[in-house]
């Protein structure tokens, strides 16, 4: 299951600072989209509108070309089809195993599949071995691994990942993208990947886009945004003579 | 010498024990509440609660004094200088203080778990209980400080109590009297039984704790 995202006129503004000044975003069912873009311009912001955690002042947010239902019972239904990774995750007091398997929890899947469906996602992670580990004595790396796990074991038909491997080590970083990767084949799930890091989106996006001032500069396909980019704000973005 | 030490600890036990666990009734649900912010005119009764905080013990022994005594609204149920009085008193003292630590707990936990929960598909229902677990630890706190300021109380049992020989003598009482009349070796048993009964529940609330925090 996959799900197209469309986003129109989007804003936010906080105070008299105003972060998204209308975004319009359209990403295709099944695609893995990178939004590129300085720290600071409302990446976050948006991802958070998406996930219903932020209300836009304006603008529409369509799921499979369908808004979002207004009552908080239909947000909650659609929100169990989409899966988020935060910068910084929260992990829960409790085990690793315990922090995976919270989304299956939630739905109220149990017994022989709770258990099988949070070991395949520990394993696509590479902690397999630590289910039984407390969350709290984790390194960075584990924990952003456990964080992604435990967004993926509910096969979400579109991933939200927010800078989810910013300030790891290398082999985590490996470890994470592969993770995507594998999800995204088996899957076929929809991937929002918003990062400033340009060898990443490189490396796991189809097609790429640049937030710039609160409104999309640019979009397209990966191999063209980043080797021939229509717009100058792009070019020097992609050839790091942005200055941020 | 005035009184069995042992006596004396053990009404000293149940009376703080008892005050504990009915602040602990009263406080932990309604600090929850409050922490979730579920319940109406939350800022007025924050407001209250930290006012509370500062009561003076003796003043809130006169209070519960005046409405025990024979002419006061509950004189009729005949509490005044018994061991349910002085609970009475210590719940009064006791309850704000649990109650604005729960509060405080969960109002923290929860701005950093609401999102994690809500984010991963927990219901109102389920993000209740997962704020409850987080702040499982917290409440535990609550629940020691709270023993601990009633197992030290004086002046509201004092005055509720009356310090009357076996029958409302409690340790920090027993303590006051004892040096009034110069027993000063009596008053050092019972503070050394004091601080036994004290180190004992704490490394029971410890483990508690610990249990919470894998």
């Amino acid at each position: 299951m996959t799900m197209a995202l469309t986003l129109e006129g989007l804003r936010k503004t906080f105070g008299d600072r105003a972060v998204l000044r209308g975004v319009d975003l359209h990403v295709e069912p099944g695609a893995v989209f990178a939004l590129l873009g300085p720290s600071g311009v409302g990446k976050t912001t948006l991802l958070r509108c998406v996930d219903f955690l932020l209300p836009a002042d304006a603008g529409t947010v369509l799921f499979g070309g369908r808004r979002a239902p207004p009552d908080a019972p239909g947000q909650l239904g659609l929100r169990r089809r989409i899966g988020m990774v935060a910068q910084n995750p929260y992990l829960f007091r409790g085990t690793v195993a315990y922090n995976v398997s919270f989304g299956l929890c939630v739905r109220g899947v149990e017994g022989e599949e709770l258990e099988r469906r949070t070991a395949e996602a520990m394993r696509l992670v590479g902690l397999e071995d630590r289910g039984g580990a407390p969350a709290g004595k984790l390194s960075a790396g584990e924990a952003q691994r456990v964080a992604f796990a435990r967004a993926i074991v509910v096969r979400p038909e579109l991933l939200l990942l927010d800078e989810f491997t910013a300030n790891l080590d290398p082999a985590n970083v490996r470890i994470l993208e592969t993770a995507v990767r594998e999800f995204q084949r088996t899957t076929g799930a929809t991937v929002l990947l918003v990062t400033h890091n340009l060898f990443q989106a490189r490396r796991l996006a189809a097609r790429a886009g640049l937030l710039l001032d609160g409104v999309i500069v640019e979009t397209g396909e990966a191999k063209a945004f980043f080797e021939d980019p229509k717009d100058a704000r792009t070019r020097a973005f992609v050839q790091g003579d942005f200055a941020y | 010498m005035a009184g069995d030490p042992l006596a004396i600890a053990g009404l000293s036990l149940l009376v703080s024990a008892t005050s504990t666990l009915l602040s602990a009734c009263i406080a932990v649900p309604l600090g929850v509440a409050l922490g979730l912010r579920e319940v109406g005119s939350q800022r007025l009764l924050r407001n209250l609660v930290f006012t509370l905080y500062g009561l003076p013990p003796v003043l809130a022994g006169l209070l519960v004094f005046l409405l025990l005594s024979r002419d006061g609204p509950l004189g009729s149920l005949r509490l005044l200088y018994t061991p349910l009085g002085m609970v009475l008193a210590q719940v009064v003292v006791v309850a704000p203080i649990m109650l604005g630590i729960t509060m405080s707990v969960v109002a923290t936990v929860e701005r950093r778990v609401k999102e994690t929960a809500l984010v991963l598909g927990a219901d109102r229902r389920q993000l209740s209980m997962t704020v409850l677990r987080e702040a499982y630890a917290g409440i535990v706190t609550a629940v020691m400080v709270g023993f601990g300021r009633a197992i030290s109380e004086v002046g509201a049992v004092f005055i509720v109590g009356g310090h009357i020989e076996g029958n409302t003598q409690v340790l920090t009482t027993t303590i006051i009297t004892d040096i009034r009349q110069a027993e000063y070796a009596h008053a050092m048993l019972i503070g050394v039984i004091l601080l036994v009964i004290a180190a004992t529940v704490y490394s029971f609330l410890y483990r508690l704790q610990e249990r919470a925090m894998p």
